[in-house]
C-alpha cells in the first residue's frame, strides 16, 4: 500500500523489540531528524556524529525529563537509510518508550513509521545489498502480520463494532457527496451534503471522545496474545487457571470484551502476555453456543499462538480436526495423562489435577512468547499507528467541516476515509460507487 | 497484399480516435469498417460529455483528438453542468445532431494524412512468430499490418433482446463480428459478457411539448476544443417529462416478459445506467423517474427519450409510452433493446493498451468492459499512438493517475479489471483538484508534443497560451500589496499588517482579475480565458500544494517498473495468495502492485528487493 503520509516526512518508530528489555532503541530518519534530536534533547548542541552522548531526554512540548540515555546522531548520507538518522538509546520500560513516542508525534512533520518504511527508505537511497534487504524483508512480513492479528483482535468486539460504525458513517457521508458531484442531472434530493454534516460532526465528536479515554483497555490488550482452544471438557479452563496460579505475577483476571472469553493478563519470563480461555468448540443449535464458538474461532485466528487440548483419556492420539486447529505453529497438549490408560501420542502431556508436565509446557510458552515478542513486532506501535490514523481521521472531518465548497468538503472527507482505512481497511471508490446506486436511482 | 503500420479496426469512437492518432504520428494507417456510412455514428444518446467524460473529451483534444472538435461542430446545445460548484468538478456537456456528427468526423478523417479507410468484414486475425502480422477480411483478403488495433465496441457475439425475441447483431440492424470472438476465445484470452441497453426512439412530431418542462442550454455555449473559437449551430432546447404510478403498474405487470428478469440475458449491466424495468423494481417506492426528451438533430425529427433504455416486449414499450405525459401520442419509430457483448477482460492489457498475450494487438473501447463514447475514444487514442510508435520503435506512451482521467481509466482497468461496463465518474480520480477540464491541455498537450502527436496550428496556440499563462503568474507572485494598500483600491483584507502577493489575493472567492486591475493596470489587459485559469489555480492553491507530496509519493513507486517476464512462481517469501494475486495481475510497476486489492507492505518489500537484485545484474 503506498504510505499514508508524504515520502519526505521525518519517520520515527521502535527498533528493538517491545517488552521489558534492558535497552530501547528509537530511530528518527528524514530531513527533521536533526531539529527531532535537538527538541528532545531541549534545544541543545546535537552531538558529534556516530558518537554516544549521554543526555536526558525531554518532552520537547512540556520540558518535564522522560528518560536519561544516549543519543547518536548520523548525519546523511552515513546512515541506515542514507537520510539523517538520529537515535535514542533509552530504558526499555513501556511507559517511557510510549511517552517518547508520544512526544515525537507532536514535532511537526514527524509521524510514525509504517511497515518496511525505514527499509524503504534504505533501499532507495541504495543504502542496503540483497542478503540484508531479503532478511528485512522477513520482519516487515513478521511485523505486517503481528499488526494484520492485532487489527483482527481490535476488530473483534464492542472496539470493532465502534470502528465499523465509523467505517459505514464516513462511506455513506462520501457516499452521498459525490453523488451530488457526480450526477447532477439526476433527480436527487437537494442538499445532499447539508444533511451530512451533522453526521460528520458527531463522528468528529465521538472520535474526540474516544481519543480522549486516557487509552484504558487499550494497556491492557498489550502483549503476546494466547489462547486455549479445545472441544467441551477436555479441561481448558483449568488450564487456565493452573497457568495463572502458578505464576505470581498476575496483573489481573476480568471477563474479555465478549462475555464467553475469559482473559487472563500475566508475565511470562519477562514477556507481558494475555492468556484467554474459549467457548468449547463443537456442533450445536444453541445460538449463544454457535456463537462463543464463531468468537472462539475467530479469537484463534487473531491469536500470536494457538494452546489446542485434547484429553488423552479419552484417545491417546489426537483427532485430526484438532491436529488441523493446531496447525503447524500452534501447541498441541494432552491433558488428563493421569487418567489415561496409555501413553499420549501426540503433544504434550500434562494433568491440570496432579500438575504433571505443566512446568514443561510453561517454559514451551515462555519460548513461544519470547520468539513472538521479538520476531513479532510491536503491538504497542500498532495501537500508536492506530491511534495516529485516527486522530488524522478526526483533524480531516474537521476541516473539511470548515470548507464551503463541495469538491473541498469531499477531498477533505476521502482523506479522513484514507486515515480510517489503516485501521479497518481501505476504503475502496468501489465502496463508495456501492452506497451511491444502493441509496440513489442514478441513470438516464 | 497492402502493408500498412497499423490497421485499425471498426470506424465507432474509439476507432475514429485511433485510426487519427496513429495517422498523425506518421504510421502508414488503414481504417476498416463494416459500412463507411455508420463511420462515427453514435449508437445510444445524442450526446458528449458529462462529469468525468466532459474531462475526458478535452483529454483527447489536448492530445489534438478528434472529439472536442467534431463535437463543436455539431453541438445544438451545450451545457456545463455543476457550474454552480467549483471549476475541478464542471464538466461540459453537449447534444449533438446525430448526422451533423457522424458528417463532421467524417471529414476530419478525410483530412488526416497518412489514413486509408475501407469498408470490409474482419473476420480474423493474421499470426506470423506468435504476434499479429495483419487481418483476414471476409471475402478471403488477406491484409497485412504490423499492428492491429481492434475496436470493435459491442459487435463481438452481440445478441439483441426485446422481450422474448433475441437475435445475434452488433447494433440494430447491423450484424455482429463473430470470426473475431472466436479468435479471441481461440487466444485463450479471459472474456466476459455485459449488457447495455437503449430506449425506443419517438416522433418528435407527435410529441405534446407545450405541456412539458424546457430545459435551455447555456446561453454562452463553452466549446470542448481549445481550437474552437465560436460554437456556430443554432442552439436548441430539451424537454423533461417522467414516469407515471400507471407506467410502474404496466411495468411490473409485464416483468416475466421482460429479457433481464426472464433469465433469458446473462450479461451484467451498468449499475448507473439502468432500464426503467430495474429502477422499477429497485426503487419501488418512487412515483415517478425523470426523463429528458432530447432532439436527436436539427433536421431530423427523432427524439431519445434518456430514461427509460428498456428490453420490454414492443407492445408494452407502446402501451408505456401511452401513460408518459407528453408521449400519449407519440409514435414509436424504433423500439428500445438490450445487447449482450463479449468483452475482453482488461487485465490482459499492458498499460499500452497492447495485449499481454499477442505482441502487436491492441484492444479499445467497449470490448475492453466500457461504456460512453468519450471512455471509447480516449482509449482509441491512447491504442492508436501506442501501436504507430511501437511500428516505429519507441516506447509507448503511458499516462498515470495524476497525468489525467485516461491514465486512472486506463490503469484501474488493467489493474483491477470491471465487473460492470466501466464508467468514468470524477470521484475515480483521486487528484481530482488538479485534473481538471480546464487545464486539461497543459497537463497533456507537452506530452502530445514530445510524442509528436500535437503539431501545427494546436502546437502554436498552446505555446502562446503557455506564455501569457507564465507572463500572468509571474506577475502576480512578484507584485505584493499591503492590506492598507489593498483596501484602498476596494480590496478589503484583514488589517494584519502582512503583504499579499497577487496570487494570494486572487485566492480570496471575490476578487477577480477585473478588481486586482485597480491595484496593478497591466493587469486589465489580461485576455479573459487566461485570468480564469489563474484565478482557478489561485482558488485551489492550498489543496493542490498537499496533493502534490501525495503524487510524490505516488510516482516513486510508479518509476518502479517490473519486468515484464517476472516469474513470481521463483521469488521466495511470498504467500500463496499473494503469489496467485501478482500472476493473474502482472502489475507493470510496483505502484500497481500495491494497488491490487489484498496486497500487503511485506509482498511489496519482497518485489522491490528482487527488482533492485535484478538492475544491479543488469548493470554487472
Amino acid at each position: 500500500m503506498p504510505a499514508p503520509g508524504g515520502p519526505n516526512d521525518t519517520i520515527y518508530a521502535l527498533a528493538t523489540a517491545p517488552g521489558r528489555a534492558g535497552v530501547a532503541v528509537l530511530r528518527i530518519s528524514g530531513a527533521g531528524a536533526g531539529a527531532a534530536l535537538g527538541a528532545v534533547m531541549s534545544g541543545r548542541d546535537l552531538p558529534v556524529p556516530r558518537r554516544a552522548h549521554l543526555t536526558p531526554f525531554a518532552d520537547p512540548v512540556s520540558g518535564e525529563t522522560l528518560d536519561r540515555g544516549l543519543a547518536l546522531w548520523f548525519p546523511a548520507p552515513d546512515s541506515y537509510t542514507g537520510e539523517d538518522v538520529a537515535e535514542l538509546h533509552g530504558h526499555g520500560g513501556p511507559a517511557v518508550i510510549t511517552a517518547l513516542l508520544e512526544a515525537l508525534g507532536r514535532l511537526p512533520g514527524c509521524r510514525l513509521a509504517q511497515a518496511g518504511e525505514f527499509t524503504r527508505r534504505a533501499f532507495q537511497n541504495g543504502k542496503m545489498d540483497l542478503t540484508q534487504a531479503e532478511g528485512l524483508a522477513d520482519l516487515v512480513a513478521a511485523e505486517t502480520e503481528a499488526q494484520r492479528r492485532q487489527a483482527q483482535r481490535q476488530m473483534e468486539g464492542a472496539l470493532g463494532r465502534l470502528y465499523e460504525g465509523w467505517r459505514a458513517d464516513l462511506i455513506g457521508a462520501l457516499a452521498h457527496l459525490e453523488a451530488e458531484i457526480d450526477f447532477p442531472d439526476e433527480d436527487l434530493p437537494g442538499d445532499l451534503l447539508a444533511r451530512q454534516i451533522p453526521v460528520l460532526e458527531r463522528l468528529s465528536a465521538e472520535m474526540s471522545a474516544h481519543l480522549n479515554d486516557g487509552r484504558r483497555g487499550e494497556r491492557l490488550r498489550e502483549g503476546c496474545h494466547m489462547v486455549i482452544l479445545g472441544a467441551p471438557n477436555v479441561g481448558k479452563s483449568s488450564l487456565l487457571n493452573a497457568l495463572a496460579q502458578r505464576d505470581a505475577a498476575i496483573v489481573s483476571a476480568q471477563a474479555g470484551t465478549t462475555r464467553d472469553i475469559v482473559e487472563v493478563y500475566m508475565n511470562l519470563g519477562g514477556y507481558p502476555v494475555v492468556l484467554a480461555d474459549t467457548a468449547g468448540l463443537r456442533e450445536s443449535d444453541d445460538e449463544v453456543e454457535v456463537e462463543g464458538v464463531r468468537r472462539a474461532r475467530a479469537r484463534g485466528e487473531g491469536a500470536d499462538l494457538k494452546i489446542v487440548l485434547y484429553d488423552c483419556s479419552v484417545a491417546p492420539k489426537a483427532g485430526a480436526e484438532v491436529r488441523a486447529l493446531a496447525g503447524e505453529d500452534g501447541i498441541l497438549v494432552a491433558n488428563k495423562v493421569d487418567l489415561a490408560v496409555r501413553a499420549p501420542a501426540d503433544g504434550l502431556a500434562v494433568s491440570t489435577k496432579t500438575g504433571a508436565g505443566l512446568p514443561e509446557l510453561m517454559s514451551r510458552l515462555e519460548a513461544e512468547a519470547k520468539l513472538r515478542m521479538v520476531g513479532g513486532g510491536a503491538p504497542g506501535l500498532t495501537r500508536l499507528r492506530h491511534r495516529q490514523g485516527l486522530q488524522d481521521c478526526r483533524d480531516a472531518l474537521l476541516r473539511g467541516l470548515g470548507v464551503a465548497d463541495d469538491e473541498l468538503v469531499a477531498e477533505d472527507l476521502r482523506l479522513a476515509a484514507r486515515h480510517l482505512g489503516r485501521i479497518t481497511g481501505r476504503v475502496d471508490v468501489e465502496d463508495i460507487l456501492d452506497v451511491v446506486f444502493n441509496d440513489f436511482c442514478i441513470g438516464k | 497484399m497492402n502493408n500498412y503500420d497499423v490497421i485499425v479496426v471498426g470506424g465507432g469512437h474509439a476507432g475514429c480516435e485511433a485510426a487519427a492518432a496513429a495517422a498523425r504520428v506518421g504510421a502508414r494507417t488503414l481504417l476498416l469498417t463494416h459500412r463507411l456510412d455508420t463511420i462515427g455514428e453514435m449508437s445510444c444518446n445524442p450526446a458528449i460529455g458529462g462529469l468525468g467524460k466532459g474531462h475526458l473529451v478535452r483529454e483527447v483534444d489536448a492530445l489534438d483528438g478528434l472529439m472536442g472538435r467534431v463535437a463543436d461542430a455539431a453541438g445544438i446545445q451545450f451545457r456545463m453542468l455543476n457550474r454552480s460548484k467549483g471549476p475541478a468538478v464542471r464538466g461540459l456537456r453537449a447534444q449533438a445532431d446525430r448526422a451533423l456528427y457522424r458528417a463532421t468526423m467524417q471529414g476530419a478523417l478525410a483530412a488526416v494524412e497518412n489514413l486509408t479507410i475501407q469498408a470490409g468484414a474482419v473476420e480474423d486475425l493474421l499470426l506470423r512468430d506468435g504476434a499479429v502480422a495483419g487481418v483476414k477480411l471476409a471475402d478471403g483478403q488477406a491484409l497485412a499490418g504490423a499492428r492491429v488495433v481492434i475496436t470493435t465496441g459491442t459487435f463481438l457475439r452481440g445478441r439483441i433482446h426485446i422481450g422474448e425475441k433475441n437475435w445475434a447483431a452488433g447494433r440494430m440492424g447491423e450484424a455482429p463480428a463473430m470470426g473475431l470472438s472466436a479468435r479471441f476465445y481461440d487466444l485463450n484470452l479471459s472474456m466476459g459478457r455485459l449488457k447495455t441497453g437503449t430506449p425506443p426512439r419517438l416522433d418528435g412530431r407527435t410529441i405534446a411539448w407545450t405541456q412539458l418542462e424546457r430545459q435551455s442550454g447555456d446561453p454562452l455555449p463553452e466549446p470542448f476544443s481549445t481550437l474552437t473559437e465560436a460554437i456556430t449551430n443554432p442552439q436548441i432546447d430539451c424537454h423533461i417529462t417522467g414516469t407515471t404510478v400507471a407506467a410502474h403498474d404496466l411495468i411490473r405487470a409485464n416483468l416475466d416478459r421482460a429479457p433481464i428478469y426472464s433469465g433469458q440475458i446473462e450479461g451484467t449491466g451498468p449499475r448507473y445506467c439502468p432500464s426503467i424495468e430495474d429502477k422499477v423494481v429497485r426503487f419501488a417506492d418512487r412515483t415517478r423517474h425523470q426523463i429528458f426528451l432530447e432532439p436527436e438533430g436539427l433536421d431530423d425529427h427523432t427524439v431519445y427519450p434518456n430514461g427509460i433504455s428498456t428490453s420490454l416486449p414492443e407492445d408494452v414499450q407502446r402501451a408505456l409510452l401511452r401513460v408518459i405525459p407528453g408521449l400519449e401520442q407519440a409514435r414509436m419509430i424504433q423500439p428500445g433493446y438490450a445487447i449482450e457483448y463479449d468483452f475482453i477482460d482488461p487485465r490482459e492489457l499492458w498499460p499500452s493498451l497492447e495485449t499481454r498475450r499477442l505482441p502487436g494487438l491492441y484492444l479499445a473501447g467497449q470490448i475492453n468492459g466500457t461504456t460512453g463514447y468519450e471512455e471509447a475514444a480516449a482509449q482509441g487514442l491512447m491504442a492508436g499512438l501506442n501501436a504507430a510508435m511501437a511500428t516505429a520503435g519507441g516506447a509507448p506512451l503511458v499516462l498515470d493517475r495524476a497525468d489525467g482521467y485516461i491514465g486512472v481509466m486506463i490503469d484501474d482497468l488493467v489493474t483491477r479489471g470491471t465487473q460492470e461496463p466501466y464508467r468514468m465518474f470524477t470521484s475515480r480520480a483521486e487528484y481530482r483538484l488538479l485534473l481538471r477540464s480546464d487545464n486539461a491541455d497543459q497537463r497533456l498537450t507537452p506530452l502530445g508534443l514530445a510524442v509528436g502527436c500535437v503539431q501545427g496550428r494546436r502546437a502554436a496556440a498552446f505555446k502562446t497560451k503557455l506564455a501569457a499563462l507564465d507572463d500572468a503568474r509571474l506577475f502576480l507572485e512578484g507584485h505584493q500589496a499591503t492590506p492598507h494598500e489593498a483596501s484602498k483600491k476596494g480590496i478589503p483584507v484583514n488589517a494584519d499588517g502582512r503583504r499579499r502577493t497577487g496570487m494570494e489575493l486572487l485566492a480570496y472567492k471575490d476578487i477577480d482579475m477585473t478588481r486586482l486591475a485597480a491595484l496593478w493596470p497591466e493587469l486589465a489587459s489580461i485576455p479573459d480565458s487566461i485570468a480564469a485559469q489563474v484565478k482557478i489555480e489561485a482558488h485551489y492553491a492550498g489543496y493542490l500544494g498537499r496533493q502534490q507530496a501525495d503524487i510524490e509519493a505516488y510516482r516513486r513507486d510508479e518509476a518502479l517498473e517490473l519486468p515484464k517476464d517476472l516469474n513470481y512462481g521463483q521469488v521466495a517469501g511470498f504467500s500463496n495468495e499473494v503469489r496467485e494475486k501478482l500472476k493473474r495481475h502482472g502489475p507493470a510497476t510496483l505502484g500497481a502492485a500495491a494497488r491490487i486489492p489484498g496486497m500487503t507492505p511485506a509482498a511489496l518489500t519482497i518485489l522491490l528487493a528482487h527488482v533492485r537484485r535484478g538492475k544491479r545484474r543488469a548493470v554487472a
